[in-house]
């Protein structure tokens, strides 16, 4: 399993799994825009490069999912494919470069807007030799 | 939730419920319900982001007076619950981001006309289409207004007046908008490039998820006087606009989320849950978020500001209307922290999926309401219905002057998706005169009415306890949806 959906009763919790952070934080990206679209629609015709930091992983990977909803905004694009690559000096650093297309309500089923990834239930640990990372998205 | 703390609840009188002050609570909690809600909340206390865990969370944080309070829409939140109250002390209490959330100023704006509803019945369908055409909404859309950062600076700065001076509105709209529809102190400084860059195009749009414009009629009056006040009569056609400071706000908050997440360690501050990050109200950091916060507030205002304007048009074209026949009835916010004086003490007042409810007096209310008391706009679920209620001298004395502001979630969306599916949602309404026009098919499946609690019920327990008083009850006949 890449990632699944958690129940809360306002928004929605998101738990994503990898072999390493690197991909769990990819299937991170994919279950937040699976929040607003179909991704398997969105085509990875435009590549954008992204940065985030953060002094501890689990703030990162929130850091990484709002910059990937500030993009969506800026760009108003979608994107489905994403590769991450984390290192680490005095703080955690992200790139990565993700791939998507401009937002087309019809051909990408557009969904519900994802606000903003929240603190709340953010949490990481390892679970079945997988690493995972969630939180709840707000909507 | 704090570790070890047993929580000990008792319904101190009817729908009022009272959760035990105990270490590290600095209050007790309080709760405005009926026993359905409360025995739901009790049914999610293993999660840990359970409602009844987030009030407790949010009485142990610094400054806090009388209760962390509950209305009865209330359901789980991120840090705060929504439905959620905290007035802390203006000098030695804090102001958290989770009290005001990421759609900063989210509130309701509704008009009046002077049609009633067999009026409009001929032209409902047109009418609907219209709407759904001119009224930007769901995800991947732009509003008409094109800002830079010089612009977009004023909008932050002026809120709805900038909007007015650019053709999209009339000035007597500010006297009847919360705080004129400009909240001063706003420093456009303190709010991040990146937060106006993602709002360029997205003045003027309503969002997605609960929010909605909708016509809606005066379906039943509880209060003739107070009605009458309000300038409501029976089968009246009204519209309402649910949505806030779209990505703006979005962005402000989760700027703000890592700058006060320092804030937080720096001032040692102990908080239980990571979300509830928060400032001295008073330190540099708590003043610079509170102007940001102002600034996200202005862009909401202004943001329904040109959604109204888009709407009388349309009711205008279809209906023949004069725009001075669709004038504003009020504006408030329900995502929101404010500098208020309560018993004579200066307070920031933190309201999360919470409705301002001053009662009789208050120079903050418009003078032709001042008597009765504020508005206060409930919105219910599509489908269902809504209220106007008037605040009440007791909201003043037990919640801050704070009442419930919709009907509040009693279902996961995961859960809603797979027991409804958006097209016999529509076909339901449809049999019951109610259009639905949504971008969404999943959408309208997670905001089914079964997905809510009952709002009847909410509303009765604000009124049965005192804290905000039914006014009207409106139903809806058109609703636009994201």
């Amino acid at each position: 399993m890449d990632y699944e959906f958690f129940e809360h009763e306002a928004d929605q919790g998101i738990r994503c799994y990898g072999e390493t952070t690197e991909k769990a934080f990819e299937n991170g990206a994919k279950a937040l825009f699976e929040i607003m679209c179909d991704t398997t629609k969105v085509e990875p015709i435009t590549q954008l490069a992204l940065s985030a930091k953060a002094k501890d992983l689990d703030l990162l990977f929130i850091e990484w999912l709002n910059e990937l909803l500030s993009q969506k905004d800026i760009e108003m694009m979608f994107f489905s494919e994403f590769k991450v690559t984390i290192s680490k000096n005095e703080e955690y650093l992200l790139e990565a470069i993700v791939s998507g297309e401009p937002m087309d309500v019809e051909k990408h089923g557009a969904k519900l807007e994802a606000k903003a990834a929240t603190y709340t239930a953010l949490k990481s640990g390892e679970k079945d030799g997988k690493k995972f990372f969630q939180c709840i998205v707000d909507v | 939730m704090f570790k070890g703390v047993k929580m000990e609840m008792k319904e101190t009188r009817q729908h009022v419920w009272e959760i035990t002050m105990k270490e590290p609570m600095r209050v007790p909690g309080r709760i405005y319900a009926d026993e359905p809600i409360m025995n739901h909340l009790k049914s999610e206390l293993a999660t840990e982001w359970s409602a009844l865990r987030q009030i407790v969370n949010v009485a142990a944080l610094p400054g806090i007076q009388d209760a962390s309070i509950a209305m009865s829409d209330v359901h789980p939140g991120y840090g705060f619950p929504i439905g959620g109250v905290g007035a802390f002390d203006a000098e030695e209490g804090v102001i958290t981001m989770a009290g005001i959330g990421f759609d900063i100023n989210c509130g309701v704006r509704n008009l009046k006309t002077s049609l009633t509803k067999d009026e409009l019945e001929p032209k409902k369908e047109e009418l609907a289409n219209e709407l759904f055409k001119s009224i930007p909404a769901g995800l991947g859309v732009t509003g008409e207004l094109r800002l830079d950062e010089k612009k977009i600076d004023e909008v932050l700065v002026k809120g709805s007046e900038y909007v007015i001076d650019e053709g999209y509105g009339i000035q007597e709209d500010l006297e009847y908008t919360e705080e004129n529809g400009r909240v001063e102190g706003a420093d456009p400084s303190k709010v991040s490039h990146k937060a106006k860059q993602r709002q360029y195009k997205q003045v003027g749009t309503l969002g997605s998820g609960n929010h909605y414009l909708e016509v809606q009629y005066v379906d039943e009056i509880f209060n003739e006087k107070a009605a009458k006040a309000y300038g409501l009569f029976q089968d009246q056609i009204i519209v309402s606009i649910h949505c806030g400071s779209r990505a703006l706000g979005h962005q402000i908050g989760t700027d703000y989320l890592k700058f006060l997440e320092e804030a937080t360690k720096k001032y040692g501050i102990q908080i239980a849950d990571r979300e509830l990050v928060c400032a001295p109200f008073q330190s540099p950091e708590g003043q610079q978020y509170f102007s940001a916060v102002k600034a996200g507030m202005n862009c909401a205002f202004a943001n329904r500001q040109v959604l109204a304007h888009l709407t009388r048009n349309v009711f205008s074209t279809v209906l023949g209307l004069k725009y001075s026949e669709i004038p504003m009835f009020y504006d408030i916010a329900h995502n929101t922290c404010k500098l208020e004086e309560h018993k004579g003490k200066k307070l920031v007042v933190h309201r999360k999926g919470s409705t301002r409810a001053f009662g009789p007096g208050r120079k903050e209310i418009p003078k032709a309401y001042r008597q009765v008391g504020q508005p206060v706009l409930v919105g219910g679920t599509m489908g269902t219905s809504s209220y106007i209620l008037h605040g009440t001298k007791a909201g003043m004395e037990e919640t801050f002057g704070s009442a419930c502001h919709g009907a509040g979630r009693a279902m996961s969306r995961t859960k809603a998706k797979k027991k409804w599916c958006g097209e016999s949602i529509l076909q339901q309404l449809s049999k019951k005169g109610i259009i639905i026009k949504g971008h969404s098919r999943a959408g309208l499946a997670e905001e089914a009415p079964g997905a809510y609690k009952d709002v009847d019920e909410v509303i009765n327990i604000m009124h049965l306890t005192g804290i905000a008083e039914k006014v009207v009850k409106v139903k809806p006949l058109v609703c636009i949806k994201g």
